[in-house]
């Protein structure tokens, strides 16, 4: 099974039924295993048991820049190589990757109060995920904008790309700039800082959730697709529909035009 | 296991998290339900795809 084999709609529909329900019981078996080791995890000195919320915070945090970064590659596919699923991938990713974006701030917010004593601060990382947000937004309300799918696949595909700007912003803003939020400590140079009854539940947590991504983004490229098998057959319903509704007048103009 | 005197953050951190999954679980799910409604109608009102397949065919 090639990427060629997988531009076949059909045949990704009959793959990916097979798949799912294997990929949706890996997911569930993983995050029951990541729950249960995050309440374990012992107390952080500082911080008490609120560093529990790092383990959803986190993965979420990773997953919102993983997916704007899934939805580029796509958008390369659109614009370069034509793959016919590559603007389903990136249209059907933007929902699920906003909600990540969304939680991500959300459990920042509630996790910042206690630490910080504030729930928002207009910092360089805080800012730069907020704009990753909006930009989610902008996406699905310009895919909803445009009426043909091949149209707006094109016009997503450009502001995808630009978007993808912001993912190094948001990575390395920590370090550029002076900032309330802390600098990386688990995807640095030198080694994770964090100790492993935090690291492994965290790592767990993470792949538990890029698993919940890749189950829904699947899940999400079928509903899409489809989406516009329908779009197409009603299309065709109306064309029918106009044909026999014009009757003789159509055939004469069709004459008319064979003629010329 | 104590939360401490935070507990009302750690928990509602969770359970926010879990409510905006189910969301998206729930979504993906009506919506294709609702994708293969659709195309049923069409399929038993005769309009089927140029290929001659089904308009369900591997779904």
């Amino acid at each position: 099974m090639t990427l060629i084999d997988l531009a076949n709609p059909t045949r990704f529909l009959a793959l990916t039924a097979r798949l799912l329900p294997w990929l949706a019981a890996a997911t569930v078996i993983l995050l029951a295993i990541g729950l249960y080791q995050s309440a374990l995890a012992p107390d952080d000195y500082q911080q008490g048991a609120t560093v529990k919320i790092m383990f959803i915070h986190v993965p979420n945090a990773w997953l919102s820049m993983f997916v704007w970064g899934v939805m580029s590659i796509a958008s390369l596919g659109t614009l370069v190589w034509r793959h016919p699923l590559a603007d389903v991938a990136a249209k059907a990713a933007a929902p699920i990757g906003a909600s990540f974006t969304f939680l991500a701030l959300l459990t920042g917010s509630l996790w910042g109060r206690p630490m910080w004593g504030t729930y928002w601060e207009w910092d360089a990382r805080l800012t730069s995920v907020l704009i990753l947000f909006l930009m989610y937004l902008g996406l699905m309300a310009l895919w909803r904008a445009v009426d043909d799918p091949s149209r707006a696949a094109r016009a997503a595909a450009v502001l995808t790309l630009v978007g993808a700007i912001n993912l190094p912003i948001i990575k390395f803003s920590v370090d550029w700039w002076n900032t309330l939020h802390q600098p990386a400590s688990v995807m640095r140079m030198g080694g994770s800082t964090l100790d492993k009854s935090f690291l492994i539940p965290l790592l767990v947590m993470a792949i538990a959730f890029t698993l919940l991504f890749v189950t829904l983004h699947l899940a999400a490229m079928r509903n899409e697709i489809l989406r516009r098998r329908v779009r197409s057959l009603q299309m065709m319903q109306a064309s029918r529909v106009a044909f026999s509704s014009a009757g003789p007048r159509e055939g004469s103009a069709s004459n008319e035009v064979g003629a010329a | 296991m104590s939360l401490g005197p935070y507990a009302s953050f750690i928990v509602t951190s969770y359970a926010a998290a879990a409510l905006v999954v189910v969301i998206l679980i729930f979504w993906i799910v009506l919506d294709h339900r609702n994708q293969t409604r659709r195309l049923r109608e069409l399929d038993r009102s005769g309009i089927t795809r140029r290929s001659g397949r089904g308009a369900m065919d591997a779904s």
